[in-house]
């Protein structure tokens, strides 16, 4: 018995290890050049692979080294880094829907690795999301984004030009490859992708709010809009029926 | 290491775990309702939909670049290939058409 539950977790793992090397791979580019960025506004390596240990946030760290290189306070960091983040609520109450029930202190230890990345890729995922599914998921990203940090501050611009602007795409080219499938099988994923992208541009172009907000508000606006939608649509039929 | 940016860091990791865990532990053992339990649902497609759209198109300066990049990516999702293999020809296509065009 122990030893089947021994192989199921380290199976739904590796599934998730797998899964994640996507987004490993998407986190390179971004990594190194915050690597590099992090050494060219005066941080050193310890600073630099301890943020990303902690924070493991991309956006988040990137604003903070454009605001320490011009002078901010740390308060004001802390509370623009909370800003940009808030948005993780709403993809931390979506998860809770998706995961499998287990004890508080696994999800406190996954809930640490819960990224724009690690979310859309568990939360296209058929069906339930097992615990070990996560921790596979969270760890390789999380590794990936401490390692290339390090590594970008260490060897700095050495990949060719081409090469790393190429890689620009890959989380964009993620995002796409997760989003087609379903959108294929449902009518309703192509209508809140294209809700939140137009609400996104719109919000983008406007720039009356900062890309954190954004994200949060077009994605609770499409997800609600579309849901309205979808009941008076079912109602309709119902009474035609 | 400079105590100040020990701290900053200290500090922006609480607030970036925070809004990460609490929902995820609390929720679970809630029973929401139905409506809220299918806009949350709804979420991930929304999130990727805001997430694609403008982003894909800024990634870089260059716009042909960008728009090369999007149609790659969009044409072999729909072949329904596996990410991996998306995300690979992406940066692939845009490497080939680095070296050829610019």
């Amino acid at each position: 018995m122990a030893t089947t539950t021994f192989i199921k977790k380290q199976s739904s793992f590796l599934q998730g290890l797998q899964a994640g090397i996507s987004i490993a791979i998407g986190y390179i580019p971004v990594a190194l050049t915050f690597g590099l960025l992090s050494k060219s506004s005066g941080l050193g390596l310890a600073e630099t692979v301890l943020m990303s240990l902690i924070v493991f946030a991309g956006a988040a760290q990137y604003i903070s080294l454009s605001l320490l290189a011009v002078g901010t306070g740390i308060i004001e960091i802390i509370f623009t880094t909370f800003i940009v983040n808030i948005r993780h609520f709403l993809l931390s109450a979506s998860i809770s829907e998706k995961v499998e029930d287990d004890s508080i202190w696994k999800k406190m230890l996954y809930s640490f690795g819960l990224t724009d990345e690690t979310f859309t890729v568990a939360s296209t995922k058929e069906g339930t999301v097992s615990t070990g599914y996560m921790m596979g998921l969270m760890f390789i990203s999380y590794a990936s984004w401490v390692v290339n940090s390090g590594i970008g501050f260490v060897i700095g611009s050495s990949l060719p030009a081409t090469v790393q602007e190429s890689m620009g795409i890959a989380l964009y080219a993620m995002f796409v490859g997760l989003l087609i499938p379903s959108m294929k099988k449902h009518r309703k994923v192509l209508y809140l992708a294209v809700a939140g992208a137009i609400i996104n541009s719109l919000f983008y172009a406007s720039q009356i709010i900062s890309t954190g907000w954004s994200i949060v508000l077009s994605t609770l606006v499409s997800a609600v809009i579309v849901e309205m939608f979808y009941i008076k649509y079912a109602n309709e039929e119902n009474q035609h029926g | 290491m400079d105590k100040t940016i020990l701290l900053m860091i200290i500090g922006m990791g609480l607030v970036t775990y925070i809004p990460r865990m609490i929902p995820l532990v609390a929720l679970s053992q809630l029973n929401l309702l139905g409506f809220v339990q299918n806009v949350l649902k709804n979420v991930p497609y929304a999130t990727l939909g805001a997430l694609i759209v403008p982003g894909i198109f800024l990634f870089s300066d260059n716009l042909m670049f960008t728009i090369v990049g999007a149609i790659a990516a969009f044409s072999i999702a729909f072949t329904g290939a596996n990410v991996i293999v998306v995300v690979m020809g992406s940066i692939g296509t845009l490497v080939l058409y680095s070296m050829f065009f610019s």
